[in-house]
């Protein structure tokens, strides 16, 4: 069964958040009714592949495992735990960088659905118990956490601490009916955006270039603009429809599953965009690759200016953040590309004098807007492969 | 090292990495949202804090809203002295 799209799906749903609405307003805590549901979703979702159902419960005893073996190196006071934990941080990582290079050469390639954003929740716990931050995980509150059916395939990015502090939160009834109420209003948002919005911009995508067609330069040039556009909200609507749906679903079950679009057009330069878009994929980044990689820098003092860490830090950042998606050239060009903007932009804005005096200036946030947006537009052009596989012939 | 030292020598650390003279000024406004602190900011006050104080925070122990001013950062400090 896949998730958010066929009628089943969102069929199985009502007697799900009725049961956990009874729950709620009976002020019972949901953690254990939502794991159950989550594994029968889990089942469902794995039913017509039986190799990814079994590669999946095997990935999630190994998490565990390795969590349980970071846990104890940390609480033991081991004195190879720094480099114990590396290893164990590898091999967390593994299954994904293995799956990603497997299937450049065999499609099919043995993977299950949801593995890179399974991988990012468990590095996660990885981390923060190294850090200190997480100093115990229950088996089943771990489980839970990396099998939550919601977010299961696609995110929002679950934080693992503010998980279990929800999963097993008592709250009022009428606690519980505000959660419920506010994750009714985001599941309908995003019902109207995937149906419809999603609907509209794919529909524009294969229409619009079409009646426009590419007999002549200009013409074909018109055509990927409008192409370009019409991906755009195809892709900002789907995408923004399925979290909003599983936010409010989260919330139904008693998990503040947190927001992953909040206005993207309305970014007035490339770090506020990144704000604003895929923010729970962001923010992971932020938190666990530029941020260390800043650290590390500073302190070891590799380079001369923070802002030249800063830049480096973005390249690196926004690469893995390409690749992630896919082993790809376009996936790469994607990555490098954000990376290069985010650099310009924080150049920008502490080098530029310019940029300084007129900021707050309303013309200047205007220009900054648009070109914003013609960047991220083509950006997305390099993401859905027009650029390189121009799709229109 | 009294509570006065320590408020003092945080606002340093924070003219410091921020540019911004007159930072002890408005100990509760926002530094993220008025533009005076960012990612990068934030990490390098984290490193400078445990540098000068050797007070060590994870990168993701606190939320934003836990040291977005002057005087959050400093109570952050403090608690950890």
């Amino acid at each position: 069964m896949s998730f958010y799209a066929e009628p089943a799906f969102f069929i199985l749903l009502v007697p799900i958040v009725v049961i956990a609405m009874i729950l709620g307003m009976r002020e019972k805590p949901l953690g254990r009714y939502g794991l159950a549901v989550s594994v029968i979703m889990v089942l469902l979702l794995f039913s017509r592949t039986p190799a990814s159902l079994a590669f999946f419960v095997c990935y999630l005893i190994y998490s565990i495992a390795l969590e349980r073996f970071v846990l104890g190196l940390f609480r033991n006071e081991n004195p190879r735990r720094i480099a114990l934990y590396r290893c164990a941080l590898a091999l967390q990582i593994a299954p994904l960088a293995v799956y990603k290079v497997g299937v450049l050469f065999e499609p099919d390639f043995l993977g299950f659905i949801g593995i890179s954003y399974i991988t990012f929740k468990a590095v996660q716990v990885l981390i923060e118990t190294r850090d200190g931050l997480i100093k115990s995980m229950g088996v089943l509150e771990y489980l839970y956490f990396l099998a939550f059916f919601p977010t299961i395939t696609s995110g929002p990015i679950l934080r693992s601490r503010k998980f279990v502090e929800d999963m097993n939160a008592t709250r009022t009834r009428d606690e519980y009916l505000e959660l419920l109420y506010r994750g009714a209003g985001w599941f309908m948002l995003g019902a109207l955006y995937k149906f419809i919005g999603a609907a509209i911009g794919q529909w524009a995508m294969w229409f619009l270039p079409s009646v426009i067609g590419t007999a002549t330069i200009g013409s074909a040039v018109m055509a990927n603009i409008v192409y370009a556009l019409a991906y755009t909200v195809y892709l900002f609507f789907d995408f923004a429809g399925y979290s909003h749906m599983a936010v409010g679903l989260g919330f139904a079950l008693g998990i503040e599953v947190p927001r992953n679009f909040k206005a993207p057009f309305l970014a007035t330069d490339i770090k506020d965009f990144w704000n604003r878009w895929h923010i729970t994929l962001s923010i992971w980044l932020r938190d666990f690759v530029f941020m260390r990689f800043s650290s590390a820098a500073l302190q070891r003092k590799w380079f001369s200016s923070s802002v030249t860490t800063a830049c480096i830090g973005f390249i690196i950042n926004m690469t893995l953040m390409g690749l992630w998606h896919g082993l790809t050239v376009d996936y790469l060009v994607y990555g490098i590309y954000h990376g290069l903007l985010l650099a310009s932009c924080e150049l920008m804005q502490h080098k530029w004098g310019f940029y300084k005096k007129h900021k707050r200036d309303r013309w200047f946030k205007v220009c900054s807007w648009a070109i914003t947006m013609i960047a991220v537009i083509f950006g997305l052009a390099l993401f859905s492969g027009q650029v390189f596989h121009n799709p229109l012939g | 090292m009294t509570t006065a030292n320590i408020e003092e020598r945080v606002i340093e650390l924070l003219v410091d990495i921020t540019g911004e003279e007159e930072i002890g000024d408005y100990r509760e406004d926002d530094l993220f949202e008025e533009d005076v602190l960012d990612s990068l900011g934030a990490i390098e006050l984290l490193v400078r804090i445990k540098e000068e104080f050797g007070v060590s925070i994870a990168p993701t122990e606190l939320e934003r809203e836990e040291m977005n001013s002057v005087n959050k950062i400093i109570d952050q400090v403090q608690q950890r002295l």
